[in-house]
C-alpha cells in the first residue's frame, strides 16, 4: 500500500529505534522488547501458514514449545552456543511437524484450525505431564546464559541478550521475506486462493502444504529457542493456548499475509499485554486492554494494519 | 464384559452425565457455526456466565436452583443476542475476523468477571435436597448427577424435536440451505439468526448453572469449556443436533472412563480420539444434512 520511499523511511526508523532501544530504556523495557521480537518471530511462522497458504492455525505454540524445551535441554546438557541451540530446536520442531503435519494438512479451514488446536493442547499436556524431561508445571530453570558465537563471552546482561535476539530476528526476517519472492511462495498463494485449480494443473498441493507446515514449525522452534535465550526459563504456559491464539490474532490483525503487518501487530499485541498491563494506572488489567485492542482493531481495520494508509500518501488508484 | 461394566459402572454413568453436560454446552456452538456460519470462540464465556449466575443465586434450595436456571437462561440469551449484533457486521469478512472479535470479547469478559468474583475457582454446591446418594446396582451414587442426567436428557430431546421436527426448525434449516429463497418468502432472516444464537447461548449458560457443581466458575474454565466444545463439535460433525449428542457422549466417556482406566495417558486420550475420528471421517461422525 505504501510507496517504496515512505516504507523504506519507516523501515529505517524502526531499525534505528530497535538498535538504540537498550541505550534509552530501562532493563524491564529491554527484556519486554526481547520477548516482543521473539513473539514477532512466532507470528511470522503463523503468517507462513495462515497469511500465505490460507491455513488458519491455533497450534503453533506446540512447535514453539518443542523448540523452547529442546533449546533449554541442549543449553543445560550439551552446549551454551546459541546458534547451535537454535538449529537443533528448529530441527526437532520440524521433525515433530512431519509426524503431526501429515494429519493436519488433510484438512482445510475451520477443521484445520481445530486439528492444530488439538496438536497444541497435546503439546501443552505433554509439557505439564512429562515431568522427567519438562519439569512439569515448575518448568525448566537454571539455563546458562547464551553464547552467541564460539569463543565469545556468555551474555549475562539483558541489553546484550537483546542484541543477540535482534540479530537473529533480522536474519530470520530476511529469510522469510526472501522466501516470499520464490516460485514456491507463489504456489502456496495458489493453494490459498484456489486449491482445486492448483491441483488440476498438476501441483501436489498436499505435499506443498506439508512442506510449508514443517518450515513454519522450524521457524516457531527457532523462536522457542530465542525465548529460552532471552528468558533463561521455560514453563508449560509458554506452550499454551493463549500464545497460539495471540499469534494467530497478530496475523489476522496484521492483514492479508503481510510480513510487516504481522510484525507490527505482534508488537502491538505483546506490548499491550506485557507492558501497558503493568503500568500503575491499569495494573493487572492487561487482558482487558488486550481484548479492547482486538475488538477495536477488527472493526476499524477491515484490511488489517497492512491496509492502513498513511496521511499525505496518494492512493494507488490516483497514482496509477 | 458384564463384570468389567460392573466394576466401571460409576465411571460409565459419570461419563453419561459429563457427556450430556457437554451436549448442552456444545449444541449451541455447533448450530451457530454449522447453520449460521458464525464462529463463536466466546462460547466458553457463556458457560462461565451461567456458572457465576449459579454461584451468585444458589442458596442451597430447589427454588434457588430454579431461579438460577431462569436467570442463567436469560443471561445466556442476552449474551447470544449481543454476540449476534456484534458479529453481524463481520459476516462477509470470514471466520478469522469473527475469531479475533470473539476472542477479544472473551479476554474482556474474563477480566471483568475475575475483577468481580476474584481469581479462585468458587465451589458451588447443589441444592440440599439433591445432595444425598442413592443405591445404583450396588454402588452409591450422588442424587444430583442422576437428576442432572434426567434434566439434560430432557433438554436434548427438546432441542432435537425443535430443530428436526417443528416448523420452526424447518424454517431454520431452510434458511441454511437457501437464505435468499427464505427471504423472498417474506421472512426476516435476522430474526432467525438472533433466535438460533440466543437459544444456543442460553443452553450454554443453562449448562453453566447445572454444571457449576462439577466444573465450577473460575478463571480458565471458559477456555477449557471452549476447547471441549470445539472437540465435541468437530468429532460429532458441524451443525447437527444428533452430531453434537454423539460427539458429546463419546467425549464424555473418553474423559471419565479414560481418566479412570488410563490416568497417565488422560490428556492424550481426548485429542487422540479427535484425531482418530477425523482420520476415518473428516467431517465428523454425523455429517450435517445441509452443510458439509
Amino acid at each position: 500500500m505504501s510507496t517504496p520511499t515512505t516504507s523504506r523511511a519507516i523501515g529505517t526508523a524502526v531499525l534505528l529505534g530497535l538498535t538504540l532501544a537498550p541505550f534509552l530504556l530501562g532493563p524491564y523495557a529491554v527484556a519486554t522488547l526481547s520477548r516482543t521480537l521473539v513473539f514477532a518471530l512466532l507470528a511470522l511462522s503463523v503468517n507462513l501458514l495462515t497469511g500465505l497458504t490460507g491455513l488458519p492455525t491455533l497450534g503453533q505454540s506446540a512447535y514453539f514449545g518443542v523448540g523452547a524445551y529442546t533449546a533449554a535441554i541442549v543449553a543445560k546438557d550439551l552446549t551454551d552456543i546459541g546458534p547451535l541451540q537454535l538449529l537443533i530446536a528448529a530441527g526437532v520442531s520440524a521433525l515433530v511437524a512431519v509426524l503431526t503435519g501429515w494429519l493436519a494438512v488433510r484438512a482445510r479451514g475451520v477443521v484445520f484450525l481445530m486439528l492444530t488446536l488439538a496438536i497444541g493442547e497435546i503439546a501443552h499436556s505433554a509439557a505439564v505431564n512429562w515431568k522427567p524431561v519438562t519439569g512439569g508445571t515448575d518448568g525448566v530453570s537454571g539455563i546458562p546464559p547464551v553464547v552467541p558465537l564460539p569463543g565469545m563471552p556468555a551474555l549475562e546482561l539483558d541489553g546484550l541478550v537483546y542484541f543477540y535476539v535482534l540479530a537473529v530476528f533480522l536474519l530470520l526476517l530476511a529469510a522469510v521475506t526472501r522466501l516470499g519472492a520464490t516460485p514456491f511462495a507463489l504456489a502456496l498463494r495458489g493453494i490459498r486462493d484456489n486449491e482445486p485449480r492448483m491441483k488440476a494443473i498438476g501441483h501436489p498441493t498436499r505435499r506443498y502444504a506439508l512442506t510449508v507446515y514443517c518450515g513454519a514449525a522450524a521457524l516457531a522452534g527457532a523462536a522457542g529457542s530465542m525465548w529460552v535465550s532471552a528468558q533463561r526459563f521455560v514453563s508449560p504456559g509458554d506452550a499454551g493456548f493463549e500464545i497460539a491464539a495471540l499469534a494467530l490474532l497478530a496475523v489476522v490483525i496484521g492483514g492479508s499475509g503481510s510480513i510487516r503487518g504481522a510484525c507490527a501487530a505482534a508488537a502491538l499485541i505483546w506490548l499491550t499485554r506485557d507492558y501497558l498491563g503493568n503500568l500503575e494506572a491499569v495494573a493487572g488489567r492487561g487482558p482487558l486492554l488486550l481484548g479492547l485492542l482486538l475488538v477495536v482493531a477488527v472493526y476499524t481495520l477491515p484490511r488489517g494494519l497492512a491496509g492502513v494508509r498513511l496521511p499525505h500518501q496518494p492512493s494507488r488508484k490516483r497514482a496509477a | 464384559m458384564a463384570g468389567w461394566l460392573d466394576g466401571n459402572l460409576v465411571g460409565f454413568v459419570d461419563g453419561i452425565a459429563f457427556g450430556l453436560l457437554l451436549f448442552t454446552i456444545a449444541v449451541g456452538l455447533s448450530l451457530v457455526f454449522g447453520m449460521m456460519d458464525v464462529l463463536n470462540l466466546a462460547h466458553g464465556t457463556l458457560y462461565l456466565g451461567g456458572a457465576y449466575t449459579a454461584y451468585a443465586l444458589s442458596d442451597g434450595t430447589l427454588p434457588g436452583l430454579l431461579l438460577a436456571l431462569t436467570a442463567g437462561a436469560l443471561v445466556g440469551a442476552l449474551g447470544g443476542a449481543a454476540l449476534t449484533w456484534l458479529t453481524q457486521p463481520l459476516a462477509r469478512r470470514g471466520h478469522l475476523d469473527q475469531a479475533v472479535l470473539t476472542l477479544g470479547i472473551t479476554f474482556i469478559v474474563a477480566d471483568l468477571l475475575a475483577a468481580a468474583f476474584g481469581g479462585e475457582v468458587l465451589p458451588t454446591d447443589p441444592p440440599a435436597a439433591l445432595r444425598g446418594t442413592v443405591d445404583l446396582l450396588g454402588h452409591t451414587y450422588p442424587v444430583y448427577r442422576l437428576v442432572f442426567i434426567a434434566v439434560a436428557a430432557c433438554l436434548a430431546v427438546l432441542v432435537h424435536l425443535l430443530f428436526e421436527r417443528s416448523s420452526l426448525g424447518a424454517l431454520v434449516r431452510a434458511t441454511v440451505a437457501d437464505r435468499d429463497m427464505v427471504r423472498a418468502q417474506g421472512v426476516d432472516i435476522r430474526k432467525v439468526l438472533y433466535g438460533v444464537f440466543a437459544l444456543g447461548a442460553a443452553l450454554a449458560a443453562v449448562g453453566g448453572v447445572l454444571g457449576a457443581p462439577t466444573l465450577g466458575p473460575g478463571p480458565g474454565v471458559d477456555e477449557s469449556v471452549l476447547v471441549l466444545s470445539l472437540v465435541v463439535v468437530v468429532v460429532g460433525g458441524l451443525g447437527s443436533v444428533r452430531g453434537a449428542l454423539v460427539g458429546a457422549l463419546l467425549i464424555g466417556q473418553v474423559q471419565t472412563l479414560g481418566v479412570a482406566l488410563l490416568p497417565q495417558y488422560a490428556p492424550f486420550l481426548l485429542f487422540g480420539t479427535m484425531l482418530a475420528v477425523l482420520v476415518v471421517r473428516p467431517h465428523g461422525l454425523v455429517a450435517s444434512a445441509v452443510r458439509t
